[in-house]
């Protein structure tokens, strides 16, 4: 590895000296060893194991729940439901004020994705457990259901989650995350060419090898140990606080080691309810996923939609740009109001346009309910960002890559959501992508900086 | 439930328990016999992190049952190193940056462990072939395919 140390000099100690070296993990001997714990390594005397009742339907009012035959199951201990949760209605980003309050630890009244946790099984083995759980019934009246993100958008539309009202997200600007920046249709009137194209992409689960769950353990003076693969511990330990009505000083998480997570372990979902269980038993308990719920039941990334609408000269350069984005975040909110406003504040791309306008809505639809993942709000809008610039560059008859020249934001330039672009070095990584690829790029092109002169 | 006694050799050590009839291998060596590093990815066969080696062959242990392995000679990656000396393949694994969350790598040395015994310098494509039963979601396997190149390298230069 080469390290330009000219690029950002001056914002930088010139003692990077461990840039370019291989160092070995700390983590790796326990791994190459099998040394390392993970949280299912952990097992306790009497540990009981828990199994979920889920939703068979996307959209039902729930009318009854019969768990008796559950209960007499041989080696069943307990059985919860939503009146045993002390504060059943949470949602994650509540710690940092983003509300309102959506999903149900264990549903109440109503179900609003196919595989929502409806009631849990604590058995003595995994088998009495999922056993146990096959004989609750649930008697369910079922609920047109909505699945695309336009239809659940449009007026009459099955309302998805009540805890909203409507089935977007309403952030402080109203119905959408919006940038306003220029006069994009003044942009698009002054335009030698105008493409508007639609992009849209599927969930994508992150499928890590380890699967999402923790084990709970009782210290017998009403504090609890809870061992997790969770990716957000203290997103976790302050939630779980919330849900239980438990001061954190009971609650003692210990992690760290995940077993491959990719964001797809940063949502409050196992513990709070093993800690339920643990407390209201005594007992170890530990609630691990199968593959079929990782699979199926985890958040995945959200199904995004893109609507770009670019004016470009003949030139090359952008002189407008519209975006309009729709994040699925199916039934519940978790971090997904948040992707959808990273989405706002991205969509420009790495690129200086003067007239911008970006609506980015955050969607409810009675789908699995989707959260982070490695970029999450960002990854979908880059790939329709990149595969309509070279839409762009086709269009006007150009070199893409020269095309992404004339347009890169550079040091000094004003972004559309008003923060001034720094230590962009973009140019600085085409030209080195240019030479690695041998792609011939003008030599005006190859001469360029980051740095304008006089900023 | 009826208790079924097994009996086999871990990693040199003699072991015997009873189990519950069906018992998964996987099971009694993680939750009776206390040796964790086969780890339960899926439970069905599909992913490989159990991986362990049964009188030389390698198989999944999710999906043998312990009883059916009285009288065996069980290897586990947590049994490779010899009096604190990594095997070559650890080693490796080690120096190639081959192991990332490490949850598939005790499953991936034993797969790779079978590979070696039987065939001690193979090339990248029985390599990829012996691997294709494990699943790793971080590396994107190359560092490790790069691992058990290396360890096969090593072997041989220690043998000549």
């Amino acid at each position: 590895m080469e390290l330009r140390k000219s690029y950002f000099a001056d914002v930088r100690k010139d003692d990077l000296h461990e840039i370019g070296q291989a160092r070995p993990r700390s983590d790796s001997p326990g791994h190459v060893t099998g040394k390392t714990t993970f949280f299912a390594d952990r097992n306790f005397p009497g540990m009981l194991h828990l199994k979920m009742v889920r939703s068979p339907h996307h959209h039902a009012r729930i009318r009854s729940i019969d768990t008796s035959e559950a209960e007499k199951h041989p080696g069943v201990v307990k059985v919860l439901t939503a009146k045993d949760v002390p504060h059943n209605v949470y949602t994650i980003l509540i710690l940092i004020q983003i509300g309102p309050e959506d999903e149900t630890v264990l549903a109440d009244g109503k179900v609003r994705w196919k595989g929502e946790a409806v009631v849990a099984v604590l058995a003595e083995t995994e088998r009495a457990a999922q056993e146990a759980a096959a004989k609750v019934k649930v008697d369910y009246e079922v609920l047109p259901a909505v699945f695309d993100m336009e239809e659940a958008l449009k007026p009459g539309a099955p309302i998805v989650n009540e805890y909203h009202g409507q089935n977007y997200y309403l952030y402080d600007s109203g119905e959408c995350r919006k940038v306003r920046f220029g006069d994009v249709e003044a942009g698009f009137a002054e335009a030698d060419h105008v493409l508007e194209q639609s992009y849209q992409s599927s969930p994508i689960e992150h499928a890590p090898t380890e699967t999402t769950g923790c084990v709970v353990a009782p210290e017998g003076n009403d504090r609890f140990t809870c061992y997790t693969n969770t990716q957000a511990m203290f997103f976790t330990l302050d939630n779980t606080s919330i849900i239980l009505q438990m001061p954190g000083s009971k609650l003692h998480f210990v992690g760290g080691t995940v077993g491959g997570g990719f964001g797809g372990k940063v949502d409050v979902i196992v513990e709070p309810i093993a800690i339920l269980g643990a407390k209201l038993t005594g007992r170890p308990v530990c609630f691990i996923y199968s593959r079929e719920e990782e699979m199926q039941i985890s958040s995945p990334r959200a199904a995004e939609k893109v609507v770009i609408k670019d004016g470009v000269m003949k030139d090359g350069r952008i002189v407008a740009r519209k975006v309009t984005g729709y994040t699925d975040a199916g039934a519940y909110s978790r971090h997904s109001p948040y992707g959808a406003q990273k989405g706002a504040g991205h969509y420009p791309g790495p690129y200086t346009i003067p007239n911008v306008w970006i609506d980015t809505y955050c969607v409810y639809t009675n789908r699995t309910p989707s959260s982070a993942m490695r970029g999450f709000g960002v990854t979908i809008g880059d790939f329709a960002l990149e595969v309509q610039m070279d839409k762009l560059a086709r269009l006007i008859a150009m070199d893409p890559l020269e095309f992404r020249f004339i347009n890169a934001y550079r040091d000094g330039d004003m972004k559309a959501h008003r923060q001034p672009t720094e230590g962009a070095a973009l140019i600085e990584c085409m030209q080195e992508a240019a030479r690695a690829a041998n792609w011939p790029v003008a030599e005006k092109y190859m001469a360029m900086s980051s740095y304008k002169k006089g900023a | 439930m009826a208790k079924v006694p097994v009996q086999f050799t871990l990693n040199g050590s003699e072991k015997a328990e009873f189990v519950d009839g069906g018992t998964t291998l996987l099971n009694a060596l993680r939750d009776k016999i206390g040796d964790t590093s086969p780890k339960g990815g899926c439970h069905q066969g599909t992913c490989g992190a159990c991986s362990v080696i049964v009188d030389g062959e390698l198989r999944l242990s999710c999906l043998t049952l312990a009883e059916t392995c009285n009288g065996a000679t069980i290897t586990t990656t947590s049994g490779l190193a010899e009096g604190g000396v990594l095997h070559p393949l650890q080693r490796a694994f080690l120096d190639t940056f081959a192991s990332q969350c490490g949850f598939c790598t005790p499953g991936m040395i034993m797969a790779a462990k079978v590979l070696l015994d039987h065939t001690p310098n193979p090339s990248r494509d029985e390599v990829v072939e012996a691997l294709s039963g494990n699943i790793c979601r971080c590396t994107g396997y190359e560092p490790i395919i790069q691992a058990v190149l290396t360890a096969a390298r090593a072997n041989s230069q220690n043998a000549a």
